[in-house]
């Protein structure tokens, strides 16, 4: 194919384009010949359907996303706001820590591996873009049917990929979660969170000011990787009569993003560059447009310039390709040498691919050829956005209004049996088969990971300062109500985040969704958006950013609404965090929070095929006390152990108590099953000291929380009432569950 | 003995992290030969006395599901003496 120029473009304006199967909408297409006042040629082409693609341009979200900016509450903590690559929270002592989720759900169902393993990369990326060096990433992840076939397939390459990559890149693992539902069977989720640390001096923004600044293309060689991968594999259905479109998968080089890393940091400290940007999805035509945008927006580029490893290409798929570990920088001509040298010492290709300029339009040759020349801003911002019509979906009112109705234990024959059923649950089974191929301590500053409530990692040596992460989302709940749903979500991982001690401050959020070309599924997010913001307004808590991933559905089948929102605290010295577990005998056991009859949404009644009932109602002020009632517990040093409640109720949560550290518990309880199988938000189960139990009530007055003993530690049995269960047989059952699946 | 090989390699268009570093360690230690370097896998499965048709067949599935990554690789199956 001959190169289509612009003057070509100019010359021939009814050639006929391939708009459609580049997912471009004919009013989309007709937008860009206005923007442009011509036909756009194949480059550009490219760039506006890679763009403009719903994973990067965000245009069904966009209007419900701005509630974050709106309703967002004030908080002194918050450096960099949305927008940016990732956003940047101050922590104290000088320092900044920024964090972010991004999905990776198709390309993992195409090629587990591959697809996990460069999830992984792509989250480090764009946290290291901000300045910051990553120290630690997790991985939510929701599957099909644990038992069915194709999860076997799914499953060990995707913790595989995030082992292989995350490992060889030295960050530890720290926690995420693994969910089994039918609704993921053919679109697993596979999102991947990343956090970094800087000083506040070292904050670094994706803006290419200063004409005559370079245009520095850094990292590995551009190859055919995931060619339109953004816009066929993360946007479109799965279809396999598409097949023909290149359905190239990107394979990650952890080494050479490594060498990134380092590379990177070096130059930030030299404070080498202007603005910097990482190439991810849409690739080069997402760098160059939206570092124009950031700056005054001229830009000029020769593409013929770029170093390729498959020689073949052409400048549109240059253009497209998600080659992975590949960084752009703008650069003062100045300091280009140094820059030069850095790269050479880490053995990073480098090369100036062009310049900042002081007009505004993006103009890129190829050996000399005017190719593209545009707005930059009409790609990267300017985008289309859509107010998509939304509907209240047919099944909430059906499943509102049934009643679950479930089988409640009495007996201790009965109990014995649900316990342990729960106990070897997919959803609520140990998951060491999985991160025991993570590695969960490298660097050496990892307080906590698995299975504690919330991941925790030493920022400061000396001081001792940290932070903690937790992901959290019930989508069992976000179906049932997904306004409730994403509020509940948020109020766990912030609980999960102070049963250690430390002080929730910002969240980020994964929201993966069905298509939002159905009505149905367009109002569950517009519901589970509102609920965020709602939830975070009251709450305090900043959002910094997210992501959001539509289209994850299997033929018309949508996955349930998954919300997955990540909160972050702060503890100021971690040698003081509460543990999820006790390791002595003779402590008490309170439960804090009120057990209600919720057992919709349940993982008992999801073990008996029901999805009906109401969500819980989310008291977030209740929680808020509940949070601070944890905080000032933690200071007074009156806990051994916290362990927040959620799926499997409290059968789950003493479960995994006694077993951490192989001390048993005797426990009283009235109306029995539904105090082990409800899953009333709101509640935690500590231990301690009988002799601090007068310190532990006044505090829960002073934060109106209802606190009741409920047993002591102690022997080699989970005892409940006149239930007694042997510690071996539930762990046997505990354990048993993943390798027996996927051994 | 016959063996039936399978011979397994990266699509020429996915990237070679492995090929790519044998690749560099070839010219760091003066082999200047190579322009470039692919890696794969080589499997010898050997049967009683000729392969039969029907047993190559079952070698090309087991190639197509087990050998080799048909989303990122390639494969040939062919006999030796």
């Amino acid at each position: 194919m001959s190169l289509d120029t612009v003057a070509a473009a100019q010359s021939s304006p009814d050639t006929k384009q391939p708009f459609a199967e580049l997912g471009l909408k004919p009013d989309e297409y007709a937008r860009i010949k206005e923007i442009l006042g011509r036909r756009p040629t194949s480059s550009e082409l490219a760039m506006y359907s890679v763009m403009w693609s719903e994973h990067c341009s965000y245009k069904s979200s966009k209007v419900h996303l701005k509630q974050f900016s709106e309703k967002a509450p004030k908080s002194a903590a918050l450096l960099v706001g949305i927008g940016e690559n990732a956003g940047v929270v101050d922590v104290g002592q000088g320092y900044a820590v920024t964090f972010k989720i991004e999905s990776h759900n198709h390309p993992s169902f195409i090629e587990p591996y591959q697809g996990a393993a460069t999830g992984i990369g792509g989250i480090v990326r764009d946290i290291l873009t901000m300045g910051a060096r990553p120290i630690a990433v997790m991985d939510p992840l929701r599957f099909g049917p644990a038992d069915a076939p194709d999860t076997r397939r799914v499953l060990p390459g995707i913790v595989a990929g995030i082992g292989g990559y995350g490992n060889c890149l030295g960050l530890p693992n720290i926690g995420g979660e693994v969910v089994f539902d039918q609704t993921y069977a053919g679109n697993p989720l596979v999102n991947a969170l990343c956090v970094g640390v800087m000083k506040h001096s070292d904050i670094k923004l994706a803006k290419a000011a200063g004409a005559g600044n370079l245009v520095v293309l850094f990292g590995a060689k551009t190859g055919g990787d995931g060619i339109g991968g953004v816009s066929v594999l993360a946007s479109e259905t799965f279809d396999s009569s598409r097949s023909t479109k290149r359905p190239s998968v990107q394979v990650g080089d952890p080494f050479v993003e490594k060498l990134l890393i380092e590379c990177s940091l070096e130059i930030f400290a030299e404070d080498l560059v202007v603005g910097i940007q990482d190439l991810g999805g849409a690739g080069l035509s997402c760098a160059t447009s939206e570092l124009a945008s950031g700056g005054s927006g001229g830009m000029k580029v020769a593409l013929d310039r770029v170093p390729l490893r498959d020689p073949s290409l052409s400048p549109e798929e240059i253009l497209m390709s998600e080659s992975q570990e590949r960084m752009c920088a703008i650069v003062e001509p100045h300091k280009l040498p140094r820059f030069l040298e850095i790269c050479k010492k880490w053995d990073v290709t480098v090369t100036a691919i062009g310049e900042v300029t002081d007009g505004n339009r993006l103009e890129i040759t190829w050996n000399g050829e005017l190719i593209v020349n545009v707005p930059p801003r009409t790609v990267a911002h300017e985008g289309p956005v859509y107010n998509r019509p939304m509907a209240q979906p047919a099944y909430i009112d059906k499943v509102n209004s049934q009643k679950v109705k479930l089988s409640i234990p009495h007996t201790a024959t009965e109990i014995k049996e649900a316990v342990l059923k729960l106990a070897a649950a997919p959803n609520l089974a140990d998951k060491s088969w999985v991160t025991s191929q993570y590695d969960k301590y490298v660097q050496g500053n990892t307080i906590q990971s698995h299975p504690e409530d919330s991941g925790m990692v030493r920022i400061d040596e000396t001081t001792h300062l940290g932070v903690a992460i937790s992901t959290d989302a019930n989508a069992n709940w976000s179906y049932l109500n997904p306004y409730q749903g994403a509020k509940l979500a948020l109020a766990e991982a912030a609980r999960n985040i102070a049963t250690a001690g430390a002080r929730p401050l910002a969240v980020t959020n994964c929201l993966n969704f069905g298509s939002p070309e159905d009505p149905g599924v367009m109002w569950q997010f517009a519901e589970t958006v509102r609920g965020l913001a709602d939830g975070c307004l009251a709450m305090g808590l900043p959002v910094t950013g997210g992501n959001v991933s539509f289209y994850n559905q299997t033929g018309t089948v949508s996955i349930l609404p998954t919300p997955v929102i990540g909160v972050l605290g702060v503890i100021q010295d971690v040698r003081t965090r509460t543990p999820m577990s006790f390791d002595t005998a003779g402590l008490d056991l309170f439960l804090l929070g009120q057990t209600y009859e919720d057992l919709s949404g349940s993982e008992w009644a999801f073990l008996h095929g029901e999805r009906t009932g109401q969500a819980p109602t989310a008291d977030l002020a209740r929680e808020m006390r509940l949070i601070e009632l944890l905080l000032a517990g933690h200071a007074a040093k009156i806990f051994h152990a916290a362990h927040d409640l959620s799926q499997g109720g409290l059968s789950a949560g003493l479960t995994e108590m006694v077993l951490r550290y192989s001390v048993g518990a005797i426990i009283a309880l009235e109306n029995v099953g539904v105090a082990l199988l409800s899953e009333s938000p709101g509640r935690v189960v500590v231990a301690i000291d009988p002799k601090k139990a007068t310190n532990l009530r006044e505090l829960a007055t002073t934060h109106s929380i209802k606190v009741e003993k409920i047993g002591t530690t102690g022997g080699d049995s989970l005892t409940i009432n006149d239930c007694v269960i042997d510690l071996d047989e539930l762990r046997h059952a505990h354990i048993s569950t993943f390798p027996r699946l996927f051994g | 003995m016959a063996k039936i090989v399978v011979e397994v390699m990266l699509k020429p268009e996915i990237l070679d992290p492995q090929g790519n570093a044998v690749a560099s360690a070839l010219a760091r230690l003066g082999f200047s030969v190579a322009k470039s370097v692919r890696q794969g896998k080589r499997f010898e499965i050997e049967v009683e006395g000729e392969p039969t048709a029907s047993q190559i067949a079952q070698v090309e599935k087991a190639a197509e599901v087990l050998l080799s990554n048909p989303v990122i690789e390639t494969y040939v199956v062919r006999v030796e003496k």
